[in-house]
């Protein structure tokens, strides 16, 4: 494993908080991914550091979202450019197909997922 | 905030279109009412004809149902007809006498047919063509009668007879003037599609001008319809009549509220009438003299309206010129501009009789002004956006009247024209679309632009290679309401008016070097732009102001951001460079050991000549870089990507030049280098040319006495060769003008245009004026491109050295 890597230990059921990550650690209209037992998670913030969690696989043909361009609440899929957004992980019309979401919070600047 | 009232008399096309196109730049700014005199929601008045003819139905023709209003908070006044405006009241009082007060008023009351002052125009089964009433009427005629007389041998009337004929009926269409469609048709066109109509079943009488309407009385007092009688006293049976001899804008309402109107309310370019709170757009309004009555100039005059009834105050509407397209089935027609000839015009003409085609182009001052197109109307769409970008033809002048398809045009199986092709045959080969598709998704979600198609359906919205046969079917299913899109004045995205060229000059003449103050300065519609716009403005940031604007990596697309191309399983493919295509054992030994370390699943050769491995995780790109040891390719970005060499005078018995050490030079002279789209060169070292340098950006061939330079080559979407800018003695100045060139491209082409589209567009003629003619510009160019690439680095290595952990680093929950 990597050194840079946050490490967490496997999130047991019920779902819960964890941290993965400070704020400043995502780029703004960027993305992280963040491996969990759920698959891969891609972790947005947007110009207005609100952050989106994901799954990273779009609707279209599994796309990893988190490479995508993020603007205003949607990110485009770099694999064929379908829009998703962000806070509902529903693609922008008339394309048509949902991804998972993810709650995703801030404090002091630090971001925790529910997983 | 209480919402501005605005109320909309016209329930049709033009109007609704302008309320969707408001409602998406300001949906909560107005409390919108409708008035409609037709019982219907807003329907495709276009289609009305395959609905007469059986092909479609009234159901499959509705653009926006009662839903969509009240979906938008629309009150929707149907089957009322407004009588009165009271302008000083602010109010508009209908037939009923419902009254609503406005704000705004939006007039788009359409137009009305002409209707021939002659006796006998009143009898029952006399009709006009305009509305779903009409088209009713005429089917249900069609069940009863025999004989119908269509007067009118206009586009609409011979719909008309189209579809009545089809329906079973006897029908005769009388023409006063001496051939059909005099307005958009020559003779010649004309008579061809006289005959191809008349094999239809339909007859003709021309130059027969209507005296009189005969009818006898009939059971229950009215008296019906049974012959048409003519001025020379020839009279024919009819028990059907249909008036289509041309359309009168509806000013009725707006004279009467005193509104300035001479052929229809007169308006000016925001769409405003003479009384600043009113506004009208379509049939019904006049702009600089004309009143339109195609569907394609509305829909230009609704964008501009709801700008400014959005209150943004930008858009100009500066008038159309339209194109006719006669939807019948299995004609193919198509004319544009003006044909009439006449001093100072040209005439490039081919015309094959037994073929059934015909093709007339008219051509003054270089440019094209009109055309008429029978039988083969592939490149109608392309004539017309000539037509009307003014564009110059005389360097394609010998291959016009040959159109657009080329040879290399590749993935639909050669096809290049869609009217003939079956519904389940594929037109875009990317995507997997066939034509039945895209007909379906045109006609049930009511898609007019190709834009909208490309959203709805995927087709010619990846490679574009089939852009062409999308529009014709466009073309053929909406008839005159398409218009070609027009690409000298198109906006760079939907997050702006402004186009390519004015974000340019506005990023040089202001000095701006962030994503956000262009933003800023030129008023973006949306906050962080889209993913067309922003990789679009850091180019072109970087591009006017090297070394100063700073690049943003979350505006490039991954593969510039990654420095590798993602592959459709979210792996990377990584392509170190090799200089001229020529490596050596230890840089072989790096890559094989890389290759088994990082468990590289596929290593391929790719068609440029370097070597391509395949599949690696993002997590391990750095690594892989590093142990490579071997520069970026650049196989993942718009930048040189690579220099194809093939041997050359140093082994080859052929050779006369160096090709390899020219080709190891040019691109180590340019490696590093961004440009709008990606840039291939090739280096051959005889005019065998086995480095291919005949389809590449810049192609440079060796001859004897030196070097031939070839540009603007493209081996693609489109195969493209390469057009001869000059020959040069040295390698240095191969290096000196070459540069020159792909400098003068990286100024002045648009983000995603290669060197081909840029050329075709400007013209050779304007690429050898900078760059040859003018010696000093030409130095100057190259200057400019040596200053930007100076201390431009490796972005692997930089990778490598920074250790970037936001791009590469996988977190873990």
């Amino acid at each position: 494993m990597n050194a840079h890597a946050i490490s967490i230990s496997p999130a047991q059921s019920p779902r819960q908080w964890v941290k993965v990550a400070a704020l400043q650690d995502i780029p703004k209209l960027g993305a992280r991914v963040v491996k969990s037992t759920h698959g891969d998670i891609a972790v947005f913030r947007n110009a207005e550091d609100e952050v989106f969690a994901l799954r990273d696989q779009c609707p279209h043909k599994g796309g990893p979202l988190s490479q995508g361009i993020v603007l205003g609440k949607t990110v485009a899929c770099p694999l064929h450019n379908w829009q998703i957004g962000l806070a509902d992980g529903q693609a922008v019309a008339p394309d048509e197909g949902c991804t998972g979401r993810f709650a995703v919070k801030v404090a002091e600047g630090m971001v925790y997922l529910e997983v | 905030m209480k919402k501005i009232k605005l109320v909309m008399v016209g329930n049709g096309m033009a109007g609704v279109r302008t309320l969707e196109e408001l409602i998406k730049i300001s949906p909560d700014l107005y409390d919108i009412t409708v008035f409609g005199a037709e019982p219907y929601a807003n329907y495709n008045r276009i289609l009305l004809s395959p609905v007469l003819a059986g092909e479609m139905t009234i159901k499959d023709i509705m653009l926006n149902d009662v839903d969509w209003y009240e979906q938008n908070g629309i009150r929707l006044h149907l089957g009322k007809k407004v009588m009165r405006i009271d302008r000083i009241a602010r109010q508009v009082i209908a037939e009923d006498g419902t009254t609503e007060p406005y704000d705004r008023l939006l007039l788009a009351t359409g137009s009305n047919p002409f209707i021939l002052p002659i006796p006998g125009k009143d009898l029952d089964g006399v009709l006009s063509y305009r509305d779903i009433g009409d088209t009713d009427a005429m089917i249900a005629a069609a069940g009863q009668y025999k004989h119908a007389v269509v007067i009118g041998g206009g586009l609409l009337g011979l719909e008309a007879a189209n579809g009545l004929k089809l329906r079973g009926m006897d029908v005769t269409v009388v023409h006063i003037m001496p051939w059909l469609m005099e307005r958009q048709l020559d003779q010649t066109a004309a008579r061809m599609l006289q005959a191809s109509l008349e094999q239809k079943g339909l007859k003709f009488l021309l130059q027969q001008q209507t005296a009189e309407l005969v009818g006898t009385p009939s059971a229950d007092g009215k008296a019906r319809v049974t012959a048409v009688r003519f001025k020379d006293g020839l009279e024919i049976p009819a028990d059907l009549v249909c008036m289509a001899v041309g359309i009168r804008p509806n000013d009725d309402l707006a004279k009467s509220a005193g509104l300035h109107c001479n052929r229809g309310v007169v308006v000016n370019d925001t769409m405003q009438t003479y009384d600043p709170r009113i506004y009208a757009v379509g049939e019904c309004a006049n702009h600089r003299g004309t009143a339109y009555g195609l569907v394609a100039p509305l829909f230009d005059m609704a964008k501009v309206c709801a700008n400014h009834l959005a209150c943004l105050g930008i858009a100009r509407y500066q008038g159309s010129v339209t194109s006719t397209k006669l939807k019948v089935t299995g004609i193919d027609l198509f004319s544009a501009g003006d044909f009439s000839g006449g001093e100072g015009t040209e005439e490039i003409l081919m015309h094959d009789a037994v073929g059934g085609v015909y093709k007339r182009i008219l051509v003054k001052d270089d440019r094209i002004i009109g055309s008429v197109l029978y039988g083969d109307t592939v490149d109608g769409s392309w004539y017309f956006q000539m037509l009307r970008e003014k564009q110059n033809i005389s360097e394609i002048r010998d291959h016009l009247m040959f159109g657009q398809s080329h040879l290399g045009n590749a993935g639909h199986q050669g096809q290049s024209n869609a009217a003939s092709m079956p519904d389940e045959m594929e037109v875009c080969g990317c995507n997997g679309v066939c034509k039945g598709t895209i007909v379906k998704s045109i006609k049930e979600k009511g898609l007019f632009t190709l834009e909208d198609v490309r959203k709805h359906t995927k087709a010619s919205s990846s490679c574009g290679s089939c852009t062409g046969l999308v529009e014709q079917i466009l073309a053929s299913t909406v008839g005159g309401a398409y218009s070609p899109q027009q690409n000298a004045n198109k906006p760079m995205c939907g997050c702006t008016e402004h186009t390519h060229e004015e974000v340019r000059k506005v990023v040089r003449e202001q000095h701006l070097i962030t994503i956000p103050s262009v933003m800023h300065f030129m008023e973006w519609k949306t906050p962080n732009g889209c993913a067309s716009c922003r990789p679009a403005i850091n180019y072109y940031l970087l591009s006017t102001w090297p070394h100063e604007a700073k690049d943003d990596p979350q505006s490039r697309f991954i593969n510039e951001r990654a420095h590798a191309n993602i592959q459709k399983d979210g792996t990377y493919s990584v392509v170190p460079r090799m200089f001229g295509g020529v490596t050596n054992s230890s840089e072989l030994r790096r890559i094989a050991d890389v290759v088994d370390k990082y468990k590289i699943p596929t290593v391929k050769v790719t068609g440029g000549q370097p070597i391509d491995l395949l599949g690696v995780k993002k997590e391990d790109l750095p690594a892989v870089w590093n142990d490579l040891a071997m520069p970026s390719g650049h196989a993942y970005a718009k930048a040189l990507r690579t220099v194809k060499t093939c041997v050359g005078s140093e082994w080859c018995r052929f050779g006369v030049q160096d090709s390899t050490q020219m080709g190891i030079d040019l691109e180590k002279a340019f490696w590093k280098m961004y440009a709008p789209h990606k840039v291939k060169f090739a280096v051959s070292g005889c005019p065998r040319n086995c480095a291919e340098s005949g389809i590449k950006d810049v192609g440079v061939i060796g001859v004897d006495s030196g070097w031939e330079i070839y540009v603007a080559g493209n081996g693609g979407i489109k195969t493209e060769v390469a057009q001869f800018l000059c020959k040069v003695k040295t390698a240095g100045e191969v290096l000196e003008y070459a540069g020159a060139f792909i400098q003068l491209y990286r100024e002045e082409a648009r983000y995603l245009d290669r060197t081909v589209h840029w050329v075709a567009r400007v013209g050779l003629d304007y690429v050898k004026q900078r760059v040859l003619e003018d010696a000093e510009n030409r130095k100057a160019l190259y200057a400019r491109l040596q200053y930007a690439l100076q201390g431009e680095k490796d972005p692997w290595a930089e990778a490598v050295r920074s250790a970037d952990k936001h791009e590469f680093e996988v977190l873990t929950a």
